[in-house]
């Protein structure tokens, strides 16, 4: 259950407890106001039990006859009766059971109110699309309603049972209190139990007790609603808030972790073909020329050598091609504006890199915003006209608070599509998962412009080892 | 026998230090030079050992990786600026993986820039052109790897806009510390056409055509000073 320190106990006092089931503990919990919330609450149940039995009677009636039946004459039962009882029972919960549970879950949450001071929203999705097709599908398939559901099964059996305990106590407690009144009347008994009474005097001990009844029944009634609260608060609402935000949290943050391991890995792949492949094509290469110092001129030998010499050059270009698309090594030595300027020079056309950056910033904010503006540029060149890009990045705030913007815009003819371009796409997840945003806007006759805003947060990569 | 004549023949051998972590390049890189007159005294394979080396052996040249250990950034770099600060008139060629114009410029910015190579280390294959980089370097020239001079003139700046194509190319060449008359015959044209281009660049640049010898050097920095921002 909730644990509240600082944050609970919303109404007065610090500590206040802030559901009958605590405050009945409290030594002057008659002296609350929580007895008569709780009576409020069962008054309220009453209300909710009478119009459950008569509107929803056609959803309990086939396990009520089921019941019986089973302890009646259990061969009837089980020789198929029983089983077709149940099969109704079945198909009638399924399919009238969520809007009967909708509905009592709307009324439950808000009565819980009573006695619970810190309600749970509900636990229900919100429905994004129109028409009553998409709510319908929505609210029958999530786990929130078929939980109400249940608690449109098991309230019944609650509100019964206080119903009983109440519907004794009370009573008692009154005839009680009238009995010295009743015995005033020559040759009227009141019964009670093993006990007669007979006479005023006989009953006025007797009527003396009856307040200690009502305590009785003021607990045992601030027990069942606070029992019957605690399952409707498992039924009928969602996590709580915090709870809700904490797991959002952890999940943006196992996300992150894995953009995070993504991008070692990326850059381990690179170094490794960086240093392996590459300097070892390198040094062949150069043996090659070497060897050709000591071949005749266009010898045979001398010509495959010089073919080999070549080819290894055009494989080591090959690889320098390779090696930058999947993480450019001037971004991990030099940073981000260096990055954007090599990335300028490789577009076929003019780029103006305005990046005028303080610091370096964590690895995996320069590697996203390094590859959001490549993958601009790419669209920029592939899909418009655009014969000047710019691209612009600052950094604004103060740390750790400071954000990375990143626009690049061209004077194409705009009208680009965001979900056309699918590279464009796996970068605004890649954004997000970071909390950054991701805008375009291209409308028809341009320009079109690209603005990625990053947090700048610590790195949650490994460091390089 | 081979029939080519020895590239060692007729040139002053030129002690050289060698810095360059990955062994296998570093074992060929050290035959290279021996082959072409640069006897190696001593090749390291981090930038500290480098300095050590360099203050120990005295050599003519330096010839280094730009990324060393331990960092694997730009040790190499670093270590070579500040020697050709600590040692006046030694000629440095640093190698790097990929063209980054802020490192031609650091390099080039050191001492004068005359003395000063900065190219892709993939051009080592090339040996008969590599040898002949160094060669350039030692003698006071300047060498930038085209690549960066093929970036450069890609790049929308603004001196750049006021070059004719011509003139771009001459330059060009001139970043590959080619002389007037070598360019001349590459481009085949007069060496007082080649001329009167050095001298429409510089003054394009805004550098005083002076009695300066490092005038032409001056216009490649130039550039590099104006791209590399």
């Amino acid at each position: 259950m909730n644990e509240h320190t600082d944050t609970g106990a919303p109404r007065g006092h610090p500590d206040a407890p802030d559901t009958v089931l605590r405050a009945m503990l409290r030594p002057r919990f008659l002296l609350t106001a929580w007895p008569w919330r709780a009576a409020a609450f069962t008054a309220g149940s009453m209300v909710v039990l009478g119009v459950l039995v008569s509107v929803a009677a056609p959803l309990y009636t086939p396990w009520v006859l089921s019941l019986g039946l089973v302890l009646s004459t259990p061969d009837t039962f089980f020789g198929g009766a029983g089983v077709a009882l149940v099969l109704v029972g079945l198909a009638l919960g399924a399919l009238f059971g969520p809007l009967v549970g909708l509905v009592l879950g709307t009324v439950d949450r808000w009565r819980l109110g009573l006695i619970d001071d810190d309600v749970p929203p509900s636990g229900h999705r919100p429905v994004t699309e129109p028409g009553p097709g998409a709510w319908l599908r929505v609210r029958y398939t999530e786990a929130a309603t078929w939980r109400e559901v249940a608690h449109v099964a098991l309230s019944p059996v609650v509100l019964g049972l206080t119903a009983f305990v109440l519907g004794s106590l009370i009573p008692l407690a009154l005839i009680l209190v009238a009995s010295p009144l009743l015995l005033t009347t020559p040759g009227e008994a009141v019964a009670l139990g093993p006990v007669t009474l007979t006479t005023p005097q006989e009953a006025l001990p007797y009527a003396l007790a009856a307040p200690v009844l009502l305590v009785i029944a003021l607990y045992a009634n601030a027990l069942l609603a606070g029992v019957h609260g605690l399952i409707t608060r498992a039924l009928v609402t969602g996590p709580p808030p915090e709870e809700l935000r904490a797991e959002l949290s952890e999940v943006t943050d196992s996300r992150a972790r894995l953009v995070g391991a993504f991008e070692y890995e990326r850059r381990r792949i690179e170094r490794d073909l960086h240093d392996g492949a590459q300097q070892k094509l390198v040094a062949i290469q150069m043996d090659l020329g070497l060897a050709r110092l000591d071949l005749q001129e266009d010898s045979g030998a001398d010509r495959r050598v010089a073919a080999a010499h070549a080819r290894t050059g055009e494989l080591i270009d090959d690889l320098r091609e390779l090696v930058r698309g999947i993480h450019p090594r001037v971004l991990v030595d030099r940073g981000l504006p260096a990055a954007l300027g090599e990335l300028a020079d490789h577009n076929p056309s003019p780029v103006t890199v305005d990046a005028d950056l303080p610091h370096r910033l964590p690895a995996h904010v320069e590697a996203t915003a390094y590859f959001v503006a490549a993958e601009a540029l790419t669209n920029a060149h592939k899909h418009t006209e655009a014969r000047n890009v710019t691209v612009h990045a600052r950094v604004d705030g103060l740390r750790p608070r400071q954000r990375l913007t990143l626009e690049v815009s061209d004077d194409g003819p705009g009208g680009a599509d965001a979900r056309r371009g699918s590279g464009l796409t796996g970068m605004s997840d890649r954004v997000a998962v970071m909390g950054g945003t991701m805008e375009l806007s291209s409308p028809p006759g341009g320009p079109t412009r690209v603005r990625v805003e990053l947090p700048c947060q610590t790195d949650p990569t490994p460091q390089t080892p | 026998m081979p029939d080519r004549p020895d590239p060692t023949d007729a040139v002053t051998a030129v002690p050289t230090v060698l810095a360059e972590d990955g062994v296998l390049l570093r074992e060929g890189l050290v035959a290279l030079l021996e082959r072409f007159g640069f006897p190696v005294a001593a090749a390291v394979g981090d930038a500290r050992t480098l300095t050590e080396a360099v203050a120990e052996h005295r050599p003519a040249l330096v010839v280094t990786d730009i990324r060393m250990p331990p960092d694997h950034t730009d040790e190499g770099l670093r270590a070579a600026a500040e020697l050709r600060r600590s040692h006046p008139g030694l000629a440095v060629v640093a190698l790097s993986q990929y063209v980054e114009l802020s490192y031609a410029s650091d390099l080039l910015d050191s001492g004068d820039g005359a003395g000063v190579g900065y190219l892709l280390k993939q051009r080592v294959g090339d040996v008969r052109e590599f040898a002949s980089v160094l060669r350039r370097v030692v003698e006071g020239g300047t060498f930038v790897d085209p690549e960066v001079v093929r970036q450069l003139l890609r790049r929308s700046s603004d001196p750049l806009e006021r070059l004719t194509e011509r003139e771009r190319e001459v330059l060009a060449l001139m970043a590959e510390g080619h002389s007037n008359g070598a360019i001349a015959r590459r481009l085949v044209v007069s060496d007082a056409a080649v001329g009167k281009h050095v001298g429409n660049i510089l003054a394009k640049l805004d550098l005083p055509p002076d009695d300066n010898i490092h005038r032409r050097v001056q216009a490649v920095l130039a550039y590099l000073r104006a791209s590399a921002d």
